[in-house]
């Protein structure tokens, strides 16, 4: 090769441009492989609102409904537990709900549109197991908090308006979807009070 | 006739010679001792894989409405689909115990020492694309504990700042863990994964076989050239690659010695093999977990919800640091410490057998830490597993720190020039 006339500068040169060219062209074909990890549109298509009805649901009770695959926990709270809410604030990570983990509706003490029903999706922050409902035994959890959710993965504990409290691995309180009574008795889950369709 | 046959093919592809080169004229130190039976039991276990992996493609549907229906199916209908079934799932626990001991042999042994750093860097590589490999095999019989465990794992680079939500949305191809996620983990099991694990196998040989096996005592047999007396020369022919370079003493061929040896190996590993296959192929729910013999459901987390055995260490290391992001991140450097052993090891005396007693009670915590973290990983945690995780963590991670400051000035017996056994 040594006694090969070579132009070096016109070689780089050719080598560069076809380096360029070869990785523009590699980039756009990655394209597509990278794409079709995406949601696919009847995954997209899949995520339709749902309605639960509320009226036959205990003082107390939890029941679980079903939206994108998810499940939302819909607890009728007790007065005395929606008055006790407060009482825990020291204890929690977030008690004032200032990370957006709910739509502006529902950030309140609450973090419900009615005190009365909690709507959350069950869905642990940490690493998206679905925490256990205890309605009268949680004070085995926290001294004291006499009901919320315990998640069997990892020991995350959330109070039942879904508040996260300290000393867990879960970072944040649960995700309160977008949700709306459309009358006294009908929660829709997935469409927001103020008429907006999108994510918490 | 066969010796024409094979005049004509090594005119045409160089067989005889890369036969000799690998097996009937490598020079393997003549002292390998119980635990060098794990290489080759390795690939027997990747050949067991690969075949009954096939065979099980040919029954199992890979999507969300019938997947478990489909194992069920192997189980009951398809004849010796049972079998099929638990050869793979016992061979994929048989999989982590082998290469286990493989890399605990290394640890002993320095065999990730100077020159074979790139030796072990291969293997740790087979060791991570093994464990995703696992995983993902894991999720396809689509039992509740299969649900579970991939959002667990997938969940875990939601932790990752900014792009984190996006990417387990990616991961998943779905809001949730379904049929979408379920396929294309199918396809990394039976297709992406396997063919990366055998190209990284046949480097790992490859890198081997430049450098040369170590043995227990950390001797290298091949020695500069000319530094050794013709008398003294080991007495096989050894390909001309090897003696070429070196004057090679203390080594036997490959075949016939190790091969013939490692029959006994394979005959020993078989029977125990065969009898937790064929007596406990749950291995007492440590294998198979309970949840996982009820569908997948995402509505329902089973009660207690355990990674399968051999994620055990690197599953309580993730538990046991109380912040989503630090524990991720603790998780994964517990494996990345792993490739960087030949860095923190800064000494030059190899084996066990000639290094110091910290050393030796480093190393020895090290495994003791190691089996105490899998155990937790399977049970659930309360406050004292907690604690005894967050000691055996420290001293997971304190075996790498203190090798790096011991082993530059480390009190080492002499090391002898050539192996006297």
């Amino acid at each position: 090769m040594s006694n090969v006339p070579v132009n070096n500068g016109r070689r780089r040169f050719l080598t560069a441009a076809t380096v360029v060219v070869g990785g523009v062209g590699v980039a756009g074909v990655a394209v597509p492989f990278i794409g079709s990890w995406n949601p696919s549109a009847r995954a997209k298509a899949a995520g339709a609102p749902v309605e639960v009805n509320v009226s036959k649901i205990e003082p107390g009770q939890l029941i679980r409904a079903e939206w994108r695959g998810k499940p939302v926990y819909v607890v009728r709270r007790t007065e005395k537990t929606v008055s006790d809410l407060a009482k825990h604030d020291d204890q929690l990570r977030d008690p004032n709900s200032e990370k957006a983990q709910q739509p502006a509706y529902a950030t309140n003490a609450y973090r419900s549109i009615k005190p009365e029903f909690l709507v959350a999706l069950g869905v642990c922050t940490h690493l998206g197991c679905a925490p256990t409902y205890h309605g009268d035994d949680f004070d085995q959890f926290v001294e004291g908090v006499s009901e919320g959710f315990f998640c069997p993965c990892h020991g995350s504990k959330f109070d039942l308006a879904g508040r996260v409290f300290q000393g867990v691995p879960a970072p944040l309180n649960l995700v309160v979807p977008e949700h709306s009574f459309t009358s006294e008795d009908t929660l829709l889950i997935g469409v927001g009070a103020d008429t907006s369709n999108g994510d918490a | 006739m066969l010796a024409n046959f094979m005049a004509w093919m090594d005119k045409r592809l160089p067989l005889t010679d890369a036969w000799n080169k690998h097996l009937a004229q490598y020079p393997a130190p003549k002292n390998f001792n119980f635990w060098y039976f794990f290489g080759s039991l390795a690939m027997l276990v990747l050949v067991n894989q690969i075949l009954t992996g096939i065979w099980l493609t040919m029954s199992y549907e890979p999507s969300g409405d019938g997947a478990f229906a489909s194992v069920e199916y192997i189980m009951r209908d398809v004849d010796y689909g049972w079998l099929l079934r638990y050869m793979h799932s016992t061979g994929a626990s048989a999989f982590f115990i082998v290469v286990y001991m493989h890399m605990m042999r290394g640890l002993m042994y320095g065999s990730y020492q100077k020159p074979r750093e790139l030796l072990w860097i291969f293997g740790m590589l087979i060791f991570l694309v093994l464990m995703a490999e696992a995983f993902m095999g894991y999720l396809l019989p689509w039992g509740n504990m299969s649900y579970w465990g991939a959002q667990v794992i997938i969940s875990l680079f939601g932790a990752i700042p900014i792009i984190g939500d996006d990417l387990t949305l990616w991961i998943r191809g779905d809001y949730v863990i379904s049929g979408a996620t379920l396929n294309r983990f199918f396809a990394l099991h039976v297709i992406a994964m396997p063919l990366v694990l055998v190209i990284l196998v046949f480097l790992h040989i490859l890198a081997l076989h430049e450098v040369g096996s170590n043995n227990p005592e950390g001797i290298e047999v091949k020695k500069k050239k000319g530094s050794i007396k013709p008398e003294e020369l080991s007495k096989f022919t050894f390909h001309k690659q090897y003696s070429d370079k070196y004057d090679i003493v203390d080594a036997i061929p490959f075949h016939p010695y190790y091969s013939v040896k490692d029959i006994m190996g394979v005959a020993g590993f078989l029977i125990i093999f065969c009898w937790v296959m064929f007596f406990a192929p749950e291995g007492g729910g440590y294998f198979m977990e309970a949840p996982n013999f009820e569908p997948a459901n995402g509505l329902k987390t089973p009660e207690h919800i355990a990674p399968v055995w051999y994620f055990g260490p690197f599953y309580t290391i993730l538990r046991v640091i109380p912040d989503k992001l630090l524990g991720a991140i603790g998780m994964f450097s517990a494996i990345i410490v792993l490739f960087l052993v030949p860095w923190f090891d800064r000494g030059v005396v190899k084996s066990i057998k000639y290094r110091s007693k910290l050393h030796l009670f480093n190393l020895i915590q090290f495994s003791i830490c190691f089996v105490v973290l899998g155990a937790l990983g399977t049970l659930p945690a309360t406050p004292l597993y907690n604690m005894i995780g967050i000691i055996a963590t420290f001293g997971y991670f304190g075996f790498f720190v203190a090798l790096w400051f011991y082993s530059k000035n480390e009190k080492c017996k002499p090391v002898p020039e050539r192996i006297s056994h």
